[in-house]
């Protein structure tokens, strides 16, 4: 059961997304390379994790009652490193050493290297298939801890994708919650124009999901819509994030509209490039 | 002759000697294992009876996942599993997992250091009618340049139940090989068995060569070297169970006062025990090798023994790379 969230937890929540935000920008700047857009928009969401809804122990990471959070598309690990920082599981310091020799914090995140990660990632499309495999477990030891797993929009390309949500699907996994960023970009455009995802709701519900949307910069209503979720016992659930690629910088924001009317190619590229590199700050991931 | 010490099948080179397929063995050390140990679960994509699993499952139903055909899921399923401390068996033909899944048990389950055993069946042109598609013949070179993973490629259906039991010694991952044919049975449950040790089976006074051979492939070795004997060549013949971890320490000791090789496996020359052979002596003592094995090409749709024959990999294709290294060594 997650706590109820008053006013001044939400306020102190806002702050502390404001706050990761910040760090993500002085972490990705000093890393020098990675991925902007996606840690960015996530911020809210994994602020609410951290925060308020995991039942969690950052000083005893293996607690094994503990519930799991699943990062599928690893490359915003930033995100998950900078909440984790700031939740206590490692000194915020340590964040500079992101992408670099000798350190815990892989370019992409690496489950033995750093205590609190509960899987390996990066490669597309596997995040689900090992949460089913975590939630399985959790019902073989009696165990009622929650398994969370985010994916992005555009890994909804990869066919393992669809292998674990019919496997869900079929086993009425309701221990299992998927959350997807969707904030419609992926490496080669929006995801619309590279592979059309929509209707996604419909498609889920064919695999015999069931489906929430939700606000990604709205903590209250995040929160609230994962209680929902709790309370959905005879299917998987799935949360549909809407989100603002790189929310909260401003020439990010202000300049391009990602849920509006897609640009022509050469604004579009363009547009992309900008935000991941921080507006030419940082070299972006597959150039 | 046969090694005493070993403790072998005294029916080898009789006409009724018994046969059992590899996958036998998997399907009863997976059943005992489910017994011995709670954790244990097994994972299957659709071809559970074929791949012996259905002993397990039937067993402990509640323990046994069907993925359906998705080779990717089975694999990062049992990922995640066993990052949750269960000991995850998953099985499939070799060509599909670890072939098709390639990448996702490279990621979630070996990288990830999870304890995961990847079972690959119908491996090598002993598949037979099948064909090319089916009979996986790339297997251990897609494994073997992984770092962490362990690698038993029984030769029997005896030493394959003893190599699976033996696979859940660690917490790390394995890939076994197995074989859908029945084979000659080669071991008894008195042959002993361990992990990273290759042993001789047969000896002879003056051996002039070593072969190692992997898999069901040594019963045509241990052939080879009697009908050599026969012909006045003497040989060593080595059960190499384990392709990885590599028992260096054996193959010194094995090759020092032969000083010729002959590879025998079930699979392409290109990156197989052969090759891994090879790469340690290269570095330590180079020596005159043949490699017998499928060269550098697919096979096809055939009866094993009629593979066998066409791809060079019989025992008179054996006897031929033993005579051709041992003058090699003349030279």
């Amino acid at each position: 059961m997650i706590a109820e969230l008053y006013e001044d937890k939400l306020k102190d929540l806002q702050q502390k997304a404001e706050e990761a935000r910040e760090l993500l920008m002085k972490t990705l700047l000093e890393a020098g390379s990675g991925h902007s857009a996606g840690p960015l928009d996530m911020a809210d969401i994994f602020t609410a994790f951290y925060f308020h809804i995991l039942n969690h122990d950052p000083k005893n990471p293996d607690w094994e009652d503990r519930d799991r959070l699943v990062l599928s598309n690893g490359h915003i690990c930033p995100i998950r490193y900078v909440s984790m920082a700031q939740a206590g599981y490692f000194p915020i310091e340590e964040l500079k050493t992101l992408r670099k020799l000798n350190s815990r914090l892989q370019g992409h995140p690496h489950r033995t290297a750093l205590p609190g990660l509960e899987t390996t990632s990066g490669p597309l499309g596997e995040g689900v298939s090992q949460a089913i495999g975590i939630a399985l477990a959790a019902n073989l030891d009696k165990k009622k801890y929650y398994t969370y797993v985010v994916t992005g929009d555009g890994e909804l390309n990869e066919g393992n994708i669809w292998e674990a949500v019919m496997f869900a699907g079929k086993n009425k996994m309701n221990n299992l919650i998927m959350i997807i960023d969707r904030n419609n970009i992926q490496i080669d455009g929006f995801t619309e124009n590279v592979m059309p995802l929509e209707p996604l709701k419909e498609k889920f519900e064919a695999f015999n999901w069931h489906v929430f949307e939700a606000d990604a910069h709205n903590i209250k209503q995040f929160v609230d819509v994962v209680n929902e979720a709790h309370a959905v016992y005879e299917k998987p659930t799935v949360i549909i994030a809407h989100s603002i690629a790189g929310k909260g910088v401003e020439f990010m924001e202000k300049d391009f509209h990602w849920h509006g009317k897609a640009p022509n190619k050469e604004e579009e590229k363009e547009a992309l490039h900008e935000l991941r590199t921080l507006g030419g700050k940082i070299r972006s991931e597959h150039q | 002759m046969l090694n005493d010490k070993f403790k072998l099948n005294k029916k080898l080179f009789t006409e009724d000697v018994e046969k059992a397929p590899t996958r036998a063995g998997f399907g009863t050390g997976l059943l005992a294992l489910g017994e011995m140990n709670p954790n244990v679960v097994a994972l299957s994509a659709d071809l559970t009876e074929s791949t012996q699993v259905h002993l397990f499952a039937e067993k402990f139903p509640e323990r046994f996942f069907q993925a359906g055909i998705g080779e990717q899921n089975m694999a990062a399923i049992a990922a995640g599993l066993a990052v949750t401390g269960k000991v995850a068996f998953i099985s499939s033909y070799a060509t599909f997992s670890p072939g098709k899944n390639w990448e996702t048990l490279r990621t979630t389950a070996v990288y990830n250091e999870a304890n995961v055993k990847i079972a690959g069946h119908h491996s090598g042109i002993m598949t037979g009618p099948d064909g090319a598609t089916h009979q996986a013949t790339e297997d251990i070179a897609i494994t073997r340049c992984w770092p962490i993973i362990q690698i038993y490629v029984p030769c029997d259906s005896i030493e394959a139940k003893k190599a699976t039991i033996a696979s859940a010694d660690i917490s790390t991952p394995v890939y076994l090989r197995y074989t859908r044919d029945k084979t000659p049975i080669i071991t008894t449950e008195e042959t002993p068995f361990e992990v990273g040790k290759m042993q001789d089976f047969w000896v002879s006074k003056n051996p002039q060569a070593t072969i190692f051979a992997t898999g069901y492939m040594l019963y045509y070795a241990l052939v080879a070297a009697k009908e050599l004997e026969e012909e006045g060549f003497e040989v060593l013949v080595v059960n190499a169970a384990t392709i990885k971890p590599l028992d260096e320490e054996g193959i010194m000791r094995f090759t020092g006062h032969t000083g010729a090789v002959v590879t025998v496996e079930d699979h392409q020359v290109a990156g197989g025990l052969g090759s891994a052979i090879a790469e340690f002596l290269a570095k330590t003592n180079p020596l005159p090798m043949e490699f017998v094995g499928l060269q550098d090409t697919f096979a096809e749709s055939g009866s094993p023994t009629e593979l066998l024959k066409k791809y060079n990999m019989d025992v008179p294709a054996i006897k031929k790379a033993v005579k051709k290294v041992i003058k090699r060594k003349e030279h």
